[in-house]
């Protein structure tokens, strides 16, 4: 029994996150308009435009092949599991104990895989310019993200996100340059790896500097609304991996019961806005990168944390 | 000696390690003296906190030289020569930051194995004062090898300066005296470089360093 009641609260989370992805979107989306003295689309515009595509015939190109039509489901597959694995508003949930930050890392690096052949697939030539930029981006974001991962483990003495969270939490950790660091390191390879300003700008469509747009191209229907979806929950994930780890306050432990989860979840959506109007304001504030500074950028997040770690043994050798 | 005193002093000591990688990273002439201010601002604060934590209140006049001499005379001078160098737009052509980087990290690891083992005796501070003070002595080393522009060698061998007070800070017992002198020094030692900098653009009309070598009729 109590392991169905464990499942209907998995499940739960799975579903807050899918719903909340559109609209952390559409939140950035609407707080960077009215930075800039716009009006910005109505919040729910991304649910709008994602229904809008499901009800759409698809449209495939002649030299499309099986790996064009299976990639969107994969991708959507992957991260959605790969959220799952993610404590949201409450740590231990029995998913989390299936597979720890390494996994998580690994599922986004096989999406991020399928997106990419996908983009080769047609054989138009945005989508290999988008792929081979994709590939750039990744060689490089993943160390670094790799390099923040094994500082936190190394401080929480574990992998799983629960676990280092809950260490965190437990705020025996004390003041450590080497968070600092691992923060503005996870902070860098997020950005990179959600295709926002510095790297990539997600409000573009013809452009020949755009990645993440070039490689979706060639996608219609909801082959498309998969793949957006996807790269709304990519966001969302790497914004609750920030606020679970650095900012572990107020986060329900699993089996507290339901008045402990619903607290939550409000603490959560709080997190959610303080984070969204961050990046909000720090995309605005910033121009795009070329492309090629982007090694520069990413080579940067990749030193913080090898710092990270190396000043970490310093302390733990005192 | 409780775990915050440690942590704080940790923290700005780590601090000025990252500066030391941010101007190996900065290739703006502006930017890198600024850099070289805020380089000089985490030392200050550092040498001040270990002041406080030690009970040693001569090391508030170390902190106080370094915030006066280093983050505002020398930093405002610096300023000055590259605005008259008419260098101040320049963005110097660093080859390679990626591998500058990659070495940085290098040398920061041998020092924390270098360092770690022999001071093991020692105090928790004073290990971590040395592990970092080294490392910031051999970036500013290694910034001062990997630039061509004379004033980025400049900058570089003043942040050296900068980790031997960290280090002797740490080390519990520099005199006054000496701190006043190296200070006193360093100052010196910028007007000279000032001058010979003046004269290096006079005779070559450029202060890469390159010059020089193609002038002694080395290769390269």
């Amino acid at each position: 029994m109590a392991i169905g009641l464990q499942l209907l609260v998995q499940i739960c989370q799975m579903a807050l996150v899918l719903a909340l992805a559109p609209l952390f979107a559409g939140y950035v989306r609407k707080v960077k308009a009215h930075l800039l003295r716009r009006q910005g689309p109505p919040l729910a515009q991304h649910y709008r435009e994602l229904l809008r595509l499901l009800r759409k015939d698809v449209v495939l190109a002649d030299s499309a092949s099986w790996v064009f039509r299976v990639a969107p489901y994969l991708i959507f597959a992957t991260t959605w599991v790969a959220v799952s694995l993610v404590p949201t508003f409450a740590i231990g949930l029995i998913f989390s104990y299936a597979a720890d930050v390494i996994a998580i890392v690994a599922l986004l690096g096989s999406a991020r895989f399928m997106l990419a052949l996908a983009g080769l697939d047609v054989g138009t030539s945005f989508g290999g310019i988008g792929s081979s930029r994709e590939m750039l981006i990744a060689s490089l974001a993943e160390p670094a993200m790799l390099m923040v991962v094994f500082t936190l483990s190394l401080l929480a003495g574990s992998t799983q996100l629960s676990s280092i969270a809950a260490s965190m939490q437990a705020s025996d950790v004390g003041l450590r340059f080497s968070i600092a660091l691992a923060l503005i390191g996870l902070v860098m390879v997020a950005l990179a790896e959600n295709a926002r300003i510095p790297i990539d700008n997600p409000a573009t469509h013809l452009e020949l500097t755009m990645v993440h747009e070039a490689m979706i191209l060639e996608y219609s229907g909801r082959h498309l609304a998969l793949i957006e979806a996807a790269a709304y929950l990519k966001l969302l994930l790497y914004v609750s991996v920030i606020a679970c780890v650095f900012f572990p306050w107020g986060i329900a432990i699993s089996g507290q019961g339901p008045a402990a989860y619903f607290a939550g979840i409000g603490v959560y959506l709080l997190k959610l806005a303080a984070g969204g109007f961050l990046l909000a304001v720090f995309e605005t504030a910033i121009a795009k990168m070329r492309v090629f500074r982007v090694p520069d950028f990413l080579g940067a997040a990749l030193m913080l944390g090898f710092l990270a770690t190396l000043l970490l043994f310093v302390t733990l050798a005192g | 000696m409780d775990r915050l005193a440690l942590d704080v002093a940790h923290l700005l000591a780590g601090g000025l390690v990252l500066v030391s990688f941010m101007l190996l990273y900065q290739d703006r002439m502006t930017g890198l003296v600024n850099n070289f201010a805020l380089h000089a601002l985490v030392v200050s604060l550092s040498v001040a906190w270990q002041a406080h934590i030690q009970h040693a209140p001569h090391l508030y006049i170390t902190a106080a030289i370094a915030l006066i001499v280093k983050a505002i005379v020398i930093p405002l001078a610096l300023h000055r020569i590259i605005v008259q160098l008419g260098i101040h737009r320049t963005i110097e052509t660093v080859v390679g930051i990626g591998q500058t980087m990659l070495a940085g990290i290098g040398l920061v690891a041998l020092s924390i194995m270098v360092m770690l083992p022999i001071t093991a005796k020692a105090g928790t501070l004073t290990q971590q004062d040395l592990a970092f003070a080294l490392s910031v002595l051999l970036l500013g080393l290694l910034m001062m090898i990997s630039r061509r522009n004379a004033v980025s060698q400049v900058i570089g061998f003043m942040s050296i300066e900068n980790g031997l007070i960290l280090a002797a800070t740490g080390a519990k017992g520099m005199p006054l005296v000496v701190e006043i002198s190296v200070a006193f020094s360093i100052l010196i030692a910028l007007i000279v470089i000032g001058v010979f900098l003046f004269r290096i653009r006079e005779r070559f009309d450029t202060v890469d360093i390159h010059a020089l070598h193609q002038y002694r009729g080395e290769q390269l």
